[in-house]
């Protein structure tokens, strides 16, 4: 088995699920979201390379053609620029299309049928057409995905009007998040992270939406403010753990969404805070943590007690080697080092 | 230097000389060609006003092949354009007062002011919308096509582009898609032979573009573009074959484009293409071509084409007062429809 696979097996495997209820993992969260939505909506079809192979997305897609059929639910050809812009016109025409990719990559040869067409018809067309899509891809990281496998686009898209963005962290979410996203009337982009599909956690039967654009603490404290989402938050979540002994606490926001951005959440735990840490799987420039840290500063800087920071990416590309992708990603010891540093004043 | 002389061309698909029609038919074409002409040049001769403030693209001497097609389609029908929008979008019925107003960016243009004369929409006859990325509404017809398949609605959905379009990826990569699935789809390739000043000769190597479709396994012709009867049987054909199952068709229509890529008036003074080119071509204008073929069947007279200009003339009017005392957009009208609820 590849490092990074048995990495996030042996990581789940020693996982343990606090709460009570039935117990599910992430894929199989995503799998039972989209065989929901397929049954409730006749208009719902899903498609992408490899989506009715026997890995099915990653397990996200597995034999759900052989339950729906292969018109709603089939391979596609590798076209996706074409394939993103035949998606939008079939949700103009009535549909709701689900477009899943292997990785957010691949995302970058659809920015004009996405950016330039998808996200804009709601607006041109002033109002008297919609774009109901979901297009998700599963970000990566290790086992050599390097440059052009592992990145996290999805601080390019900010400034895109018309677009949502949504990215889960827990299977729960990853369920209801992808309901809520098959069911909006927008394009919206899901980026989930390969190293959470096995993550486990307690996931409720039947159909649940959760508010698209409404963040959530997962922890709450006094040192400082922690916000981010997917995969880094869980990092951030783990470095808490360990902080906690140092008698170290925050608030820990994970946003859910990136696009609406719920910014009172993070101005209220601010207030209370004075510091704030800002995590993401993207690169620190530009993206997510510039905006948030830029609108810290704009709305929030009577609050600050601290120099905003911010955990990304670093400005060079991804490194596809199994070493130098150690001191390329920031990891729980890392965030936990930056935590130090803010809470110490150092 | 005449760079496209028309009669070397070659066409696969001539109208059939046994085909008859009903005069009124045939007067409806030439009706409708005459009044996109007469709305083109009532555009023009105001732009320079400088209150359209759009950008505009002309089809003067490419009516035939908006009217050809649409001829050829029902309401329930869907076109879709590029950014030489107002030929698709009067051919298939469209407002012309909602495309006024929007050319004068009022509130009550068929976009609300938000698309301008690269966007037009109007809805209740079929004209879906377009987009001013070139090559960009192919796939999303081909998508609206695949749409309608899959909801079995019985709906064909057509879209009209440039030669220059062809040279973009997505659009192979949608009539790939198209033939996979053999959707109900039409794909229209208004050739005019250049690109604003770029020539074809810079940007394709000579295969002709209708046998590049071919090679995908869609069914594809060149037709004459100033001819409308060519246009409308090819369209008819290729409808009946996608209206039962048999999927998309590429139809190359080759007319020439009489004025510059944009704005009023001829640019050919600049230098990219010959004068010359201009003229001979004119020559082959698909409105008096049709109509000398009315005269001389007998079909019309000289008297009832002067009553049509006039009609066509008030209505012009008309729909250009109704845009000039439209009411212009608010600021609060600014960031409505940016989400859908
Ligand atoms: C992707 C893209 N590239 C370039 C342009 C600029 N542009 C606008 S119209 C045009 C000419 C397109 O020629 P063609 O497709 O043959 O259509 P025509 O104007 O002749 O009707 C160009 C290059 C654009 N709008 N979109």
């Amino acid at each position: 088995m590849p490092w990074a696979e048995a990495l996030i097996t042996s990581k789940a495997a020693g996982q343990e699920v606090a709460e009570e209820g039935r117990v599910l993992a992430y894929v199989d969260a995503l799998h039972e979201a989209l065989t929901l939505a397929l049954e409730l909506d006749p208009k719902v079809f899903v498609l992408g390379q490899g989506v009715n192979d026997p890995r099915g997305m990653f397990g996200v897609t597995t034999d759900l053609y052989k339950k729906f059929g292969e018109d709603r639910v089939f391979d596609t050809p590798l076209s996706e620029e074409g394939l993103t812009g035949i998606c939008a016109g079939a949700a103009l025409n009535g549909t709701r299309p689900v477009y899943l990719h292997n990785r957010p990559d691949f995302l970058l040869l659809t920015f004009n049928q996405l950016v330039s067409h998808a996200s804009k018809f709601h607006y041109i067309d002033n109002g008297q057409n919609n774009v109901p899509m979901v297009v998700w891809s599963a970000i990566g990281r290790g086992w050599g995905s390097g440059s052009q496998h592992s990145q996290a686009i999805q601080g390019f898209l900010l400034g895109v009007p018309g677009l949502k963005i949504i990215m889960p962290s827990t299977p729960y979410d990853a369920k209801g998040l992808m309901l809520a996203a098959i069911a909006d009337n927008n394009p919206v982009l899901i980026f989930d992270h390969r190293w959470n599909m096995k993550a486990k956690g307690v996931v409720p039967e039947g159909i649940y939406h959760i508010p698209i654009g409404k963040g959530v603490y997962r922890r709450r404290g006094e040192d400082l403010t922690i916000v981010g989402t997917s995969h880094t938050l869980a990092l951030a979540l783990e470095a808490m753990e360990d902080l906690d002994k140092e008698g170290i606490s925050a608030d820990v926001i994970d946003l859910r969404t990136l696009k609406p951005l719920d910014e009172e959440i993070i101005f209220e735990s601010l207030k209370k805070t004075g510091k704030i840490l800002i995590v993401d799987t993207g690169p620190a420039m530009a993206g997510v943590c510039a905006e948030i840290g830029c609108l810290v500063a704009e709305k929030g800087f009577h609050d600050l007690r601290g120099p905003v920071r911010r955990i990304g990416l670093p400005d060079s590309p991804i490194p596809a080697g199994f070493t130098l992708e150690q001191y390329y990603f920031p990891d729980k010891d890392r965030i936990a080092k930056v935590i130090r540093e803010m809470v110490s004043g150092a | 230097m005449i760079r496209y002389p028309y009669n070397e061309l070659e066409f696969t698909f001539s109208s059939s000389p046994d085909e008859t029609y009903e005069a009124d038919f045939l007067i409806g074409l030439y009706r409708s060609m005459l009044r996109i002409r007469m709305i083109q040049e009532a555009i023009e001769s105001r732009y320079h006003e400088d209150e359209m403030k759009t950008p505009i693209h002309l089809v003067i001497g490419q009516e035939a092949t908006s009217v050809g097609v649409c001829a050829a389609l029902r309401t329930t029908d869907q076109v879709y354009s590029s950014h030489r929008t107002q030929g698709n979008y009067l051919a298939k019925g469209g407002s012309l007062k909602g495309m006024m107003s929007e050319l004068y960016c009022r509130l009550n243009g068929c976009a609300g002011s938000r698309g301008g004369s690269m966007h037009l929409l109007d809805k209740s006859v079929g004209y879906a919308g377009s987009s001013a990325i070139v090559g960009g509404s192919v796939p999303i017809a081909t998508g609206a096509a695949f749409g309608a398949q899959y909801l079995k609605k019985d709906q064909i959905n057509v879209v009209f582009f440039g030669d220059a379009a062809t040279e973009e990826g997505a659009i192979w990569e949608s009539i790939n898609f198209a033939a996979l699935k053999s959707l109900p789809v039409l794909y229209i390739c208004e050739n005019n032979f250049y690109s604003v000043c770029s020539s074809m000769e810079v940007r394709q190597p000579k295969v002709d573009i209708y046998k590049k479709a071919g090679a995908f396994g869609v069914n594809s012709c060149r037709i004459d573009g100033t001819q409308v009867l060519n246009v409308y049987e090819a369209t008819r054909e290729a409808v009946k074959i996608a209206r039962s199952g048999g999927g998309p068709t590429f139809i190359e229509s080759v007319a020439y484009r009489w004025r510059g890529h944009g704005g009023a008036g001829d640019d050919s003074a600049s230098g990219y293409r010959d004068p010359e080119e201009v003229k001979a071509w004119q020559k082959f204008c698909p409105i008096d071509g049709l109509y000398k073929d009315l005269m001389k069947k007998n079909l019309f007279d000289e008297t009832r084409n002067s009553s049509m200009k006039k009609e066509i003339q008030d209505e012009i009017e008309e729909a250009f007062q109704h845009a000039i005392n439209s009411p212009n957009p608010e600021e609060k009208d600014l960031s409505t429809y940016v989400y859908s609820d």
